[in-house]
């Protein structure tokens, strides 16, 4: 497999009137800003440090919900339970998505960033929110957990600290909308912006709403803590919702952009209809509030009607884009290893996919696990009455463990394998181990949420430092199979920490100690140092002309996926009447 | 000709949709919409609805209130916590505070009750052991459920909203006696539940 169109690359450099504040990919021909470059490393460098807290952090909470160990005393498990939501849901991930926008405005464009500088103090801004937010919770003055419902009171260094961090971001997305003004008006490319510009696009304008509610909230509970106003706390968690849960919708759509980055980087993965995959985006948008009142289903604060509005809008079109997110990304797969010849029987195509290439692997994981897992409990537990079987227990971290650990956490990592040779142009170190990473976390994680959602279906809290109750007024003793599946959650838990450690080694030591790249991006200068995708460059392979694929009779061209996609529709119908099943079982409440 | 997510697609990208995608999108949208209809639908058949009557309250009014329940049906007293029997269809109250659920409800099987959950300072939250029903108890709202016991037994509320460092100890009691129990005869001694359902 030797590169297709190699001389293209190296020949651009020179002819650029400002060559000096661009350089030019060797793998795809791209020329890259530098100060995009640098911006890309700063924002990843910082998400990684706040991933190494929370990771910490995440070890520490689990040594204590495992009774058997039950590390922290209760003040403790409280202060760092806070600091590992913080760290993972808003340092790690923003800072990441900060890079994410950087990367597909400015990289993918071809074009410079607009005002660097101001990129700049944004990123000071971040890092500044972050410290005193950090700061705040570990001298125990922000013992209130990542949602930190009003009246429970932190100082107001925490929420100021909160407030300047969101500013910085809402300056990065400003300059990610300004960049792509730019790079249209230099004609830095033809027609459309990229699908995974389109996709981040998205996520930045769902970030724009949901950096609005967070101003919204924030500022209020900063004057409050203060003494100057009142906060109503149901209100408070109206809007916090607003930025709580939209953030996430944040992830969901730069996960997804990654998942067609990972697609086209590591097999060649075609983007079967354009339409259908800007719409799913759009409909991410117009439908960001749906997950919002999910939060919100058992609160007193609001009737039925407003309940069963806002959890769908009468027609969950955000679960509608997942569902057809979760369709064209494997079909692209399967269509891009179809065109590049690998078109033996249904399944031909996987078989024969890089399973050893850390990219493709982590695409799959997060796909896999996303949907399956931390979709369908989602979508279950969002709808109206079966909250009441899920609210507050273990079985919503189970969700969300599995959407914003095993989904997002795992494609930002899948595509940093990328990162470090094409942006920071360095090998990837203990490539051996980076092979294996997306496998340990990944099936860590997945043995922790499933065991964490089923501990949850026996009532089982969330948040809660002792649930065998020693300093209780009365006795309460859970079935012994929930010290067992508490077990199973721990052993996952550890395994999924494994993973997490060796990409926090495996980046750190290749960022900071890696050995350079050079120019050579052939097979022979880079095998066993890089993703294959690098130096195979498999969206090169595909055919320039049109090209039918064979029909196989009712499942189409993507037989595949249409099986794939069958069995997880099946395992969500089952999965959702199940709950209603075992709603039906409980007290009648009305 | 077939473009990836990293350039840009070729111009008129707007193309009718492969048969296969087509196909998909239907089986999704319709699904979408069971998920939707299933709301309303348990509303009018289902028997489990977070509806409820809703209202705005002062907490020290709620307490009060607690108060004037407690006085009026109270017949006992658990770990230091008045145990209350009202009488089948009455209202009956919980006040979640730090770290208490108070006082002891003492139910029958098979009755109605109006259920006035409230806070009278942080959120808390509801959850029944062993049965899983959960609701958001939050300070200067009344929640009031019609709630009907199922079964007999000696069940637990535990808090499952984080209210501070002594929240894992805030653990209340709803006892429901079998049907033509009489309100007033003893107590039985505050078993581990969970055992015997």
């Amino acid at each position: 497999m030797s590169p297709v169109a190699s001389g293209s690359a190296d020949a651009t450099a020179s002819t650029s009137p400002a060559s000096s504040l661009f350089r030019t990919c060797p793998s795809t021909g791209l020329s890259v800003h530098r100060s995009a470059d640098a911006l890309i490393k700063a924002n990843a460098v910082v998400a990684t440090v706040a991933l190494l807290i929370g990771g910490i952090a995440a070890i520490l909470v689990l040594l204590t919900r495992w009774q058997a160990v039950h590390l922290l005393d209760a003040v403790w498990f409280y202060r760092v339970l806070t600091i590992h939501g913080m760290n993972m849901l808003i340092f790690f991930i923003l800072f990441f998505e900060m890079a994410v926008l950087y990367f597909a405005s400015a990289v993918l464009l071809n074009c410079r960033v607009a005002a660097p500088r101001l990129g700049w103090v944004g990123f000071a801004l971040m890092v500044v929110g972050a410290g005193m937010v950090e700061w705040m919770m570990i001298s125990g003055r922000a013992d209130v957990l990542f949602t930190s419902y009003v009246p429970l009171r932190a100082d107001p260094p925490f929420y100021l600290g909160v407030i300047l961090f969101a500013v910085g971001a809402l300056v990065v997305v400003g300059i990610f909308f300004a960049t792509l003004v730019v790079a249209r008006r230099e004609r830095t490319y033809e027609g459309s912006v990229p699908l995974v510009t389109f996709g981040a696009l998205t996520a930045a304008i769902i970030a724009v709403i949901t950096l609005v509610h967070g101003a919204a909230i924030y500022i209020p509970t900063y004057l409050w803590s203060l003494g100057l106003m009142d906060v109503d706390p149901q209100i408070y968690r109206l809007v916090w919702w607003g930025l709580g849960h939209s953030s996430q919708q944040i992830n969901v759509a730069a996960m997804v952009s990654i998942w067609y980055l990972l697609g086209a980087l590591s097999v060649g993965a075609v983007v079967v209809n354009e339409k259908i995959s800007r719409t799913a985006f759009v409909l991410y948008i117009a439908f960001i509030s749906m997950a919002s009142a999910h939060h919100l289903l058992v609160d007193p604060g609001f009737g039925p009607t407003w309940k069963v509005v806002n959890t769908s809008y009468f027609m969950y079109m955000a679960v509608m884009a997942s569902m057809l997110h979760g369709f064209t990304v494997p079909a692209g797969v399967e269509m891009g290893m179809r065109l590049r010849g690998f078109t033996q029987g249904i399944f031909g195509w996987l078989r024969r996919a890089p399973w050893g290439d850390p990219g493709f692997s982590a695409l799959v994981l997060s796909v896999v696990v996303f949907g399956f897992v931390g979709g369908i409990t989602g979508v279950t537990f969002g709808t109206e009455q079966i909250n009441i079987i899920a609210h507050n227990t273990l079985r919503i971290p189970g969700h969300f463990h599995a959407t914003v650990v095993s989904g997002t956490a795992m494609a930002f990592m899948g595509i940093t394998y990328y990162v470090i040779p094409l942006i920071f142009r360095k090998r990837v170190a203990f490539y051996g181990l980076a092979r294996w990473q997306p496998y340990v976390f990944s099936i860590g994680m997945l043995i922790f949420s499933m065991a964490m959602t089923f501990a949850g279906s026996f009532g089982v809290p969330r948040r809660h430092w002792d649930i065998t109750f020693p300093d209780a007024p009365f006795e309460l003793a859970y079935s012994p199979a929930v010290d067992l599946v508490i077990g199973v959650m721990a052993i996952g838990g550890l395994i999924g920490a494994v993973g997490g450690g060796m990409y926090i080694l495996i980046t750190v030591t290749s960022v900071f100690f890696g050995k350079p790249l050079g120019q050579d991006f052939s097979e022979a200068a880079l095998e066993g140092s890089v993703p294959p995708g690098v130096y195979t460059r498999p969206f090169l392979e595909l055919p320039t002309e049109d090209v039918e694929l064979e029909e196989h009779g009712r499942l189409g061209q993507m037989p595949g996926t249409m099986i794939l996609v069958s069995i997880f529709m099946a395992a969500f119908v089952v999965y959702y009447f199940v709950n209603w099943k075992l709603l039906s079982f409980v007290w009648k409440v009305g | 000709m077939h473009t990836t997510g990293v350039t840009s697609p070729l111009a008129g990208w707007w193309k009718p949709a492969h048969r296969s995608e087509k196909i998909w999108a239907t089986v999704a949208f319709v699904w979408c919409m069971v998920l939707f209809a299933m709301m309303p639908f348990w509303h009018l058949k289902g028997g489990q609805n977070p509806s409820g009557t809703r209202a705005r309250v002062e907490p020290e009014a709620f307490r009060a209130r607690v108060t004037e329940f407690v006085e009026e049906y109270r017949v006992g007293e658990a770990s230091g916590i008045p145990i209350v029997a009202p009488p089948p269809g009455s209202d009956i109250y919980l006040m979640g505070q730090m770290w208490l659920w108070y006082p002891v409800l003492r139910l029958q099987q098979d009755a109605e009750y109006t259920l006035h959950l409230s806070s009278v300072d942080v959120n808390h939250g509801f959850n029944l052991y062993p049965f899983n029903v959960n609701f958001q108890v939050v300070p200067g709202y009344d929640y009031a459920l019609s709630i009907t016991p199922t079964e007999a037994g000696d069940f637990r509320v535990v808090c499952n909203e984080f209210c501070g460092v002594g929240h894992h100890a805030m653990l209340g009691r709803i006892i429901v006696d079998p049907p033509g129990t009489q309100v007033g005869s003893a107590v039985p001694e505050a078993a581990v539940p969970g055992g015997e359902s």
